[in-house]
């Protein structure tokens, strides 16, 4: 059991490939054949395969691979057909949503309809893939909070490219699809909204966001520090909790006065991770509908804090202009 | 691997990571600029500040000359600017001139030396256009440049073309038909700090400086109708002038509020006024002469090379580190001579 004090897994149990609980509910068949891999059993269980795929597992790869080709074969032609330019500059390069001029109406293929095509395909293969992931629980008898984590992100995927251009009126408000593209908009956004750090809803985003990697660095670390005495087994260990998770529970109150449960950090680690798309998404769907520089917002709440101003002041000098 | 070759590693990994960091010899030096913990600060290395000093060295004045005698255009024919000068005082400035835009070309760059009055090279008459620029700089524009003033060095630097200027950039090729784009960004740009944003922010923005301004100043929508790509504009120009200067965005700005004036530095006043300067020059000075440019002077859409900040600044935020080359050359680039 030591070997569970490494950092790496080190341990690779092996026995014949498993198929798994029979699936009574399955409406197609398992496909693929098993087998394992080393390399992956380093990282993860060896065993590959067999999958699923399902007709929402094969709409979803459908549109999505649409999606990933509009968008590529569109970056390809902004360079002119030039393979070797599509290479070095792809980080730059971008599908572009529709200019201001065309509010939410359906714009020409050439300015802006492969965008709209492009995140028509991209959601729809994204809302095919949570239903997947749904039924595919229900199927094995689970509980469904994998599907309810990944409807955060989609909400918060949803306002950005979605539910607040249509608010805006203007799908120009919308993320290109594009690597630095998607990062410069994130800046022109914030500057536009006069600031999206003053942004509450912003702030506790990312407060969860930080907050979701430090509960796994901590709940990680801290299983593996009992690992030697059997914590890994956590679900028993909910009700029967044993030396692992006493000492485990001893730690934290030692160093931090209060600890989680075997049972309750899950539900910490996944209402962080949850709630971090969820406020982001109400920030964003905040932002330009409801407030317009969230500066001016923190300023007029007395969140933002006021410094001494020279004793010469700055003055606008074309007030209005 | 045994325990004590683990270890071994370990301290072979913490030496190369001491190496590493010893390699960071330039110190760097910080100047703050604005209240305690808004992060306004300027920063900078020993090496490059010695690299600006290096690349803004002004060269020494010409002699003075006699302000008396007969004035030049009593002398010389077809005199439309500097007639008012003494004739010595016209030579003396003909030769700072030579020496500041064509050392090596000589007289013969802009005149027939044969006829020094004729005008048929285009040179001459973009010159003459410059000598009214520059003194219409020094005399109008002086919430930007001030007392310190502009001279044909300021931009031209011992070039017969300055360095830096900016035509209309239609930007590299792009399919057409259903698969155009012309967005006018996505591309790696240069201008715009090797971003995705606008390539060409100053066709735009240093023909209406009006058009930079985004931010609404209360706090509720509907506030401005400006969008995000007019963000990405602004964006790009701003890129441009912190290049340009050299600077940070907060040698002007409070970044927690980029519109916020109360919050700014007095530097962004300057530059107001600066980005109006460049608009007018451009209008006023430099587009009038395409029809005198010829045509491999001028961009792929035909419009004459203009200025933008990094004409002047060339990475300095004073240009020439603040040095007045211009008080030497009072009054004959100080103020205007002729109407526009």
């Amino acid at each position: 059991m030591s070997e569970f004090r490494n950092i790496f897994t080190r341990v690779q149990a092996r026995g014949p490939a498993y198929e798994g609980v029979i699936d009574g509910a399955a409406a197609w068949p398992r496909q693929g054949g098993m087998g394992f891999s080393h390399l992956l059993g380093r990282f993860g269980d060896a065993q590959i395969g067999p999958i699923y795929l399902g007709w929402t597992g094969l709409a979803a790869l459908i549109f999505g691979i649409t999606a990933f080709e509009i968008i590529g074969l569109n970056m390809w032609a902004s360079v002119n057909w030039d393979p070797v330019q599509f290479v070095r500059q792809l980080p730059w390069l971008a599908l572009e949503p529709p200019s201001p001029k065309w509010g939410i109406s359906i714009p020409p293929m050439a300015e802006g309809g492969w965008w709209l095509l492009a995140g028509f395909c991209l959601t729809a293969s994204i809302l095919l893939w949570w239903v997947r992931v749904y039924v595919r629980a229900r199927a094995l008898g689970m509980g469904t909070h994998v599907a309810w984590a990944f409807a955060a992100a989609i909400w918060l995927y949803l306002v950005l490219g979605f539910i607040r251009p249509l608010m805006m009126g203007s799908w120009s408000e919308a993320v290109p699809f594009g690597i630095f593209p998607h990062l410069d908009w994130t800046a022109a956004f914030s500057i536009r909204y006069g600031n999206l750090f003053y942004n509450p809803f912003h702030c506790l985003s990312i407060a969860f966001l930080y907050g979701s990697t430090l509960l796994f660095a901590m709940h990680g670390a801290t299983i593996l520090a009992v690992g030697r005495y059997g914590g890994e087994r956590e679900l028993e260990q909910i009700v029967d909790r044993g030396t692992a998770a006493e000492r485990a529970a001893l730690f934290w109150r030692w160093t931090m006065g209060f600890n989680a449960t075997m049972e309750s950090i899950h539900r910490w680690a996944w209402w962080f991770a949850v709630l971090c798309p969820l406020t982001g998404g109400i920030g964003i769907l905040l932002t330009g509908t409801v407030v317009d520089n969230w500066f001016q917002w923190a300023v007029d709440h007395g969140v933002a804090p006021a410094y001494p101003l020279p004793d010469k002041p700055v003055v606008n000098p074309a007030a209005g202009g | 691997m045994t325990p004590s070759s683990k270890r071994a590693a370990a301290a072979l990994m913490l030496l190369v990571g001491a190496g590493l960091l010893a390699g960071c010899k330039d110190q760097v030096e910080s100047k703050q600029s604005g209240y305690r913990g808004t992060g306004m600060v300027q920063v900078s290395t020993a090496k490059q500040t010695a690299a600006l000093a290096a690349a803004n060295q002004v060269p020494e004045a010409q002699p003075p000359a006699s302000q008396e005698g007969k004035r030049a255009k009593e002398v010389y024919q077809n005199l439309k600017v500097l007639g008012d000068l003494s004739e010595e005082e016209f030579n003396r400035t003909m030769l700072a001139i030579n020496e500041w835009v064509a050392p090596e070309a000589g007289c013969d760059y802009c005149h027939n030396t044969e006829k020094m009055e004729d005008d048929s090279k285009y040179q001459k008459v973009v010159a003459r256009r410059m000598i009214q620029m520059t003194q219409h700089i020094n005399e109008k524009w002086k919430a930007h440049v001030g007392e310190v003033g502009v001279t044909c060095y300021t931009c031209h630097r011992g070039n017969g073309i300055p360095a830096y200027s900016w035509v209309q950039n239609p930007g590299p090729a792009e399919a057409q038909g259903m698969a155009a784009t012309g967005t006018g960004k996505n591309k790696a740009s240069w201008t715009a700090g090797i971003t995705a944003l606008y390539d060409d922010p100053f066709t735009s923005l240093l023909t209406d400086p009006g058009k930079i301004r985004l931010q609404t100043t209360s706090a509720l929508a509907p506030g401005m109708s400006k969008t995000i790509q007019d963000t990405e504009m602004t964006y790009a120009l701003m890129f441009h002038l912190s290049q340009s200067l050299g600077v940070n965005c907060d040698f002007c700005h409070n970044s927690r509020s980029f519109s916020n004036w109360s919050e700014s530095n007095p530097q962004r006043v300057t530059a107001w006024h600066g980005l109006r300067m460049v608009s007018d020059i451009n209008k006023d000075y430099i587009s009038l002469l395409a029809a005198v440019f010829p045509d491999n002077r001028k961009g792929p859409l035909g419009d004459p090379a203009k200025a933008n900040c990094q004409t002047c600044h060339q990475g300095a935020s004073k240009p020439l580190l603040g040095a007045s080359m211009l008080q030497d050359y009072r009054p004959a680039l100080a103020t205007e001579t002729a109407p526009k």
